[in-house]
């Protein structure tokens, strides 16, 4: 689905994770998102951007802006060229309440998106993709 | 060698008074139920001509996604969601479109009196564009009814889940029907914002009108009690039937530490000793 | 940097009588959430509080991150005797993070920084001996 407009963050840092959700808020606010599911979205955008630095080495997130139809939706791709991971169920399964550990986050973020999708395997980088529609 | 390129968009703009006012005729003649007035069809009438011939001068691929067409199809969205929001019909929105055929392929004729394949390939090239910018207003029509019906059924639901302040610093909230996902979001959002308002420390959640609790309605319950217990409030669930009872164990589904009482005054009861309050019966029984 | 402003790189901490008050007022980025942390458990030590309070009414959001935070500055402060309560978190908030699935399981919520103090006060007995001093 081609976007309406995007914008290409770094994430190589703690404050461009700040960043990121930040920007993230300014857009879906733009978008007209209710309180609720700002929220969400932005919160969602924390946990991944988080993930991206730690346990990707760094990488990038891509903000755009889509429209199908009537439709308005925001969509969140995040990057990384880090060591991937190999077991992908079992990072969306595991425990985000306990300690440190690969994939934390992910499964939560996908609960607070509309869309969730993710490639990754071992040795290949991580590319998590997540969309919230109005 | 003849000239193929299409002629539509001069042709409109050559003629566009009378193409015009042949048209809002014709949309006047065809009337509707909807409460448009004639104003209002004039003017998106003369918006639409105009748009029209530049993106067909722009763009006369046939196609009407390229970013040439934006404007038209972004004048179109927006007279199709209000005319969704008024409530005239998926036909009368389309109408509006397809009855721009009949002026246009008037001049047509006009212009290609001398070129009977000239006209039959102006014409469906004409036909084509005219289809599919109809089908797109129904499309966005029915997306636009879509979430007016969502919004209504949602309002709905706020109606219908009620937040009620029994006492100092005790809410309750009757639950009535089924508690699905987007029943869950609306009841938190009420109950939340209530805990603010009153600063109330307890919610009794009674059940009694839930038909059923599954795994999927007791995990919205406890969502419920975890985002009221991160307020500062204190949940007790009321209304548990014997056979509600039965199914909870059965499911193993587990409550954790939330209280829960059979009925709503036995919850009161629990409620007002935890704010420090009593009740005194001060008169005796007949 | 956003706004022209340089992100903060720390959180006040007040005392008042035996409560440490932190009220969280700026978007804070992973390093000073654990900085926080850090800071708490000293100054806890330093001032034998009895009482923290941390009042997040500013936060738009709370992720997984500042969510185990929270915990882990409420589990510490327990072990050094002290009572932690989280006040002021906005419905958006706990209702995202009922859906993330964290619960703060251990971390007690108060609606506001008065309730706190009392769920403090009460939790810490007639014996507590509390001097809330300018309160």
């Amino acid at each position: 689905m081609p976007a309406v407009r995007e914008e290409m963050l770094d994430v190589r840092s703690d404050e461009d994770v700040v960043r990121v959700r930040q920007i993230t808020r300014r857009w879906a606010v733009g978008l007209g998102f209710s309180l609720v599911d700002q929220t969400k979205i932005v919160t969602a955008a924390s946990e991944l951007a988080r993930n991206t630095l730690i346990h990707g080495g760094g990488g990038s997130t891509r903000i755009e802006e889509l429209r199908d139809g009537s439709r308005h939706g925001l969509r969140l791709t995040f990057e990384d060229k880090g060591p991937g991971i190999a077991d992908v169920p079992q990072a969306l399964r595991d425990g985000y309440t306990t300690g440190s550990g690969l994939g934390l986050g992910l499964g939560g973020a996908r609960r607070l998106s509309s869309e969730f999708d993710i490639v990754s395997a071992a040795g290949q980088g991580t590319r998590v993709r997540i969309t919230r529609w109005k | 060698m003849a000239d193929h390129r299409s002629k539509l968009a001069t042709i409109v703009r050559q003629h566009e008074p009378q193409i015009l006012s042949e048209w809002i005729d014709l949309l006047a003649k065809a009337g509707g139920r909807g409460a448009v007035e004639r104003a209002e069809v004039e003017a998106h009438a003369r918006s639409f001509v105009r748009l029209l011939a530049d993106a067909m001068q722009a763009d006369d691929s046939g196609g009407i996604d390229g970013p040439e067409w934006t404007k038209v199809r972004d004048m179109l969205t927006t007279l199709s969601s209000s005319r969704a929001r008024q409530g005239s019909s998926p036909t009368e929105t389309a109408t509006f479109i397809l009855s721009f055929k009949q002026p246009l392929f008037t001049h047509l004729q006009d212009e290609y009196r001398a070129d009977a394949e000239g006209l039959a390939r102006e014409l469906w090239t004409a036909t084509l564009l005219l289809d599919k910018l109809g089908l797109l207003t129904t499309e966005i029509f029915l997306k636009s009814r879509d979430a007016v019906i969502m919004r209504q059924q949602r309002e709905m639901l706020e109606l219908s889940t009620p937040v009620v302040a029994l006492w100092e610093g005790i809410l309750a909230v009757p639950l009535i029907g089924t508690l699905d996902s987007e029943r869950t979001q609306v009841v938190m959002e009420s109950l939340l914002q209530r805990i603010v308002d009153t600063g109330a420390s307890i919610a009794i959640i009674d059940i009694t009108g839930v038909p059923t609790v599954d795994t999927l309605v007791a995990q919205h319950l406890l969502k419920t009690v975890g985002a009221a217990r991160l307020m500062g409030a204190e949940c007790i669930i009321s209304g548990i039937r014997p056979q509600i009872a039965q199914t909870i164990v059965h499911l193993g589904v587990d409550l954790g530490n939330v209280a829960t009482k059979a009925t709503l005054a036995d919850a009161l009861v629990l409620a007002l000793g935890r704010v420090g309050a009593a009740v005194t019966r001060t008169v005796p029984r007949a | 940097m956003l706004d022209g402003k340089p992100p903060a790189e720390r959180i006040p901490i007040l005392k008042l009588g035996e409560f440490l008050l932190v009220t969280i007022q700026v978007e804070m980025h992973d390093r000073l959430v654990m900085t926080l942390q850090d800071e708490l458990t000293h100054q806890i030590v330093r001032h034998r509080a009895r009482g923290v309070l941390i009042d997040i009414s500013a936060l738009e959001i709370v992720d997984s991150f500042i969510g185990r935070a929270l915990g882990n500055i409420a589990n510490m402060s327990r072990i050094l005797d002290a009572e932690t309560v989280v006040v002021g978190m906005r419905p958006a908030v706990a209702i995202t993070l009922v859906e993330l699935g964290l619960n703060l399981d251990g971390v007690r919520t108060a609606l506001n920084a008065e309730k706190g103090m009392a769920l403090i006060r009460r939790s810490l007995g007639p014996a507590g001996g509390l001097d809330a001093g300018g309160s």
